[in-house]
């Protein structure tokens, strides 16, 4: 399916969305924009988008307890299943969305030469995963409940316990990286970054609720993720052919 | 007709490398490559050029945690998701240096595309930043210098009110086939950034 016949995209609702100046948050002062950005309709270089097929995939890139680790052994932590459906602000499924995700380990530790967190690394967690949705726009993943971590920003501030997202929808206007948290974390609002947020229900649509009915007895928890992409308008009165 | 919220962003924040481009920071053996991280084959069509360039902040230093993202057509005009090159993806993915910041696409110069009413758009690039410190990506684009005709007629750099900002879309020749394309975020050279 191409977009080549839709509308352009609904216009971007900047009140669900984070300015780029959040002085609470204090690396964002020096690297937001201050001048307002130009208004664009979109175009085919913003309508159109990489696609990405399932052979890109491998059988452990939605398997980050067992990804990077020895052959017979497992991340350590408490054992999730992550799962929901990307869609669209229309409601349709997006099928095909490339999702990549990182997150720290157990201990809040990430796998990077930049981090400096006294917890430990987990010689077995890399902390990397992709999947690609299907056609119903659903996707999911298995990996350990990340730690929550300190990080230098306020005198006392803690990141709360979650996992970064990065997806591509069919068009390049659509791309996001993301956040998503666990129900229940007492640092959700207490956190800096997800304050940037200016709007409580925005927030807490980036807050997973622990899915029993998905749970896996006696092996693996589940948490529902659900992540909406940009919509299109109808093209009413729209295609036609220039001068028109 | 469901009217559902497009999804909070939240920053990429520094440790982007390890989900985007975990070969580049020493995750390897879950990936075979990072995606994004070659564009072109011996066989791709076109004029073959190298763009490198560097995020700065509002104070002048290089960001060293950015991740930049492109999208471009073929030598044709056409995306890759019409009917285009098989050797070429248009797509392409790079992390800055953790020294200096600067980041290189290897790729080919593209075609010019059409706007939504059928006027030509002057060959561009389509850039998506990320780094932390940035709550949501960026989009902007970049212009070839040598296009002046065609950029004169451009319909989106023609929605720039401020002329003298329009240089921040064209990026500087250094040589055959090399171009630097600079972003700035904040500053008397801010980039001009799209809100598509």
């Amino acid at each position: 399916m191409t977009a080549y016949g839709k509308g352009g995209f609904i216009a971007r609702d900047w009140t669900r969305q984070p300015p780029a100046r959040t002085p609470a948050y204090k690396t964002s002062v020096t690297r937001s924009p201050e001048r307002a950005k130009i208004s664009l309709q979109s175009t085919l270089s913003e309508d159109t988008g990489p696609r990405f097929g399932h052979d890109l995939l491998g059988p452990l890139d939605n398997d980050l307890l067992q990804n990077f680790a020895a052959p017979g052994e497992t991340a350590i932590g408490q054992r999730i299943i992550v799962h929901g459906r990307v869609l669209d602000e229309t409601g349709r499924a997006v099928p095909g969305a490339l999702i990549e995700v990182w997150q720290a380990n157990a201990g809040g530790r990430y796998r990077h030469k930049k981090e400096g967190y006294l917890a430990p690394l987990d010689p077995n967690f890399g902390g990397c995963g992709r999947m690609i949705t299907d056609e119903t726009g659903a996707y999911h993943f298995r990996t350990v409940k990340p730690g929550p971590y300190p990080w230098p920003n306020g005198g006392n501030d803690w990141r709360p316990a979650h996992i970064h997202f990065s997806v591509f929808g069919q068009s390049f206007a659509q791309r996001m990286i993301t956040q998503m948290y666990f129900e229940g974390d007492p640092l959700i609002w207490r956190c800096p970054i997800v304050a940037t947020i200016p709007d409580r229900a925005a927030i807490e649509g980036l807050i997973a609720p622990l899915d029993m009915e998905n749970t896996i007895p006696m092996d693996a928890r589940a948490y529902r993720f659900d992540i909406v992409l940009r919509g299109r308008r109808a093209s009413y009165f729209e295609n036609r052919p220039e001068g028109m | 007709m469901t009217k559902l919220h497009e999804s909070a962003s939240q920053t990429a924040g520094p440790y982007v490398h390890i989900g985007c481009v975990p070969n580049f920071c020493g995750i390897s053996g879950v990936y075979a490559q990072d995606l994004g991280a070659q564009m072109v084959n011996e066989n791709t069509l076109g004029d073959r050029i190298s763009i490198i360039g560097t995020v700065f902040d509002g104070t002048g230093n290089a960001l060293k945690d950015a991740m930049v993202e492109i999208w471009q057509a073929d030598t044709n005009g056409i995306y890759a998701s019409g009917d285009p090159d098989p050797n070429f993806s248009g797509w392409g993915r790079k992390a800055g240096d953790d020294e200096t910041g600067i980041w290189r696409f290897d790729t080919i110069k593209p075609g010019p595309v059409p706007h939504r009413d059928g006027h030509m758009m002057a060959p561009h690039i389509t850039f998506w930043v990320v780094a932390r410190g940035i709550n949501i990506g960026l989009h902007t684009r970049m212009y070839f210098p040598e296009e002046e005709v065609a950029n004169a007629d451009d319909p989106v750099l023609a929605r720039i009110e401020h002329r003298n900002r329009v240089s921040t879309l064209i990026a500087t020749r250094e040589s055959d086939g090399m171009y630097q394309f600079n972003i700035h975020l904040q500053g008397p050279q801010e980039t001009v950034f799209f809100d598509v």
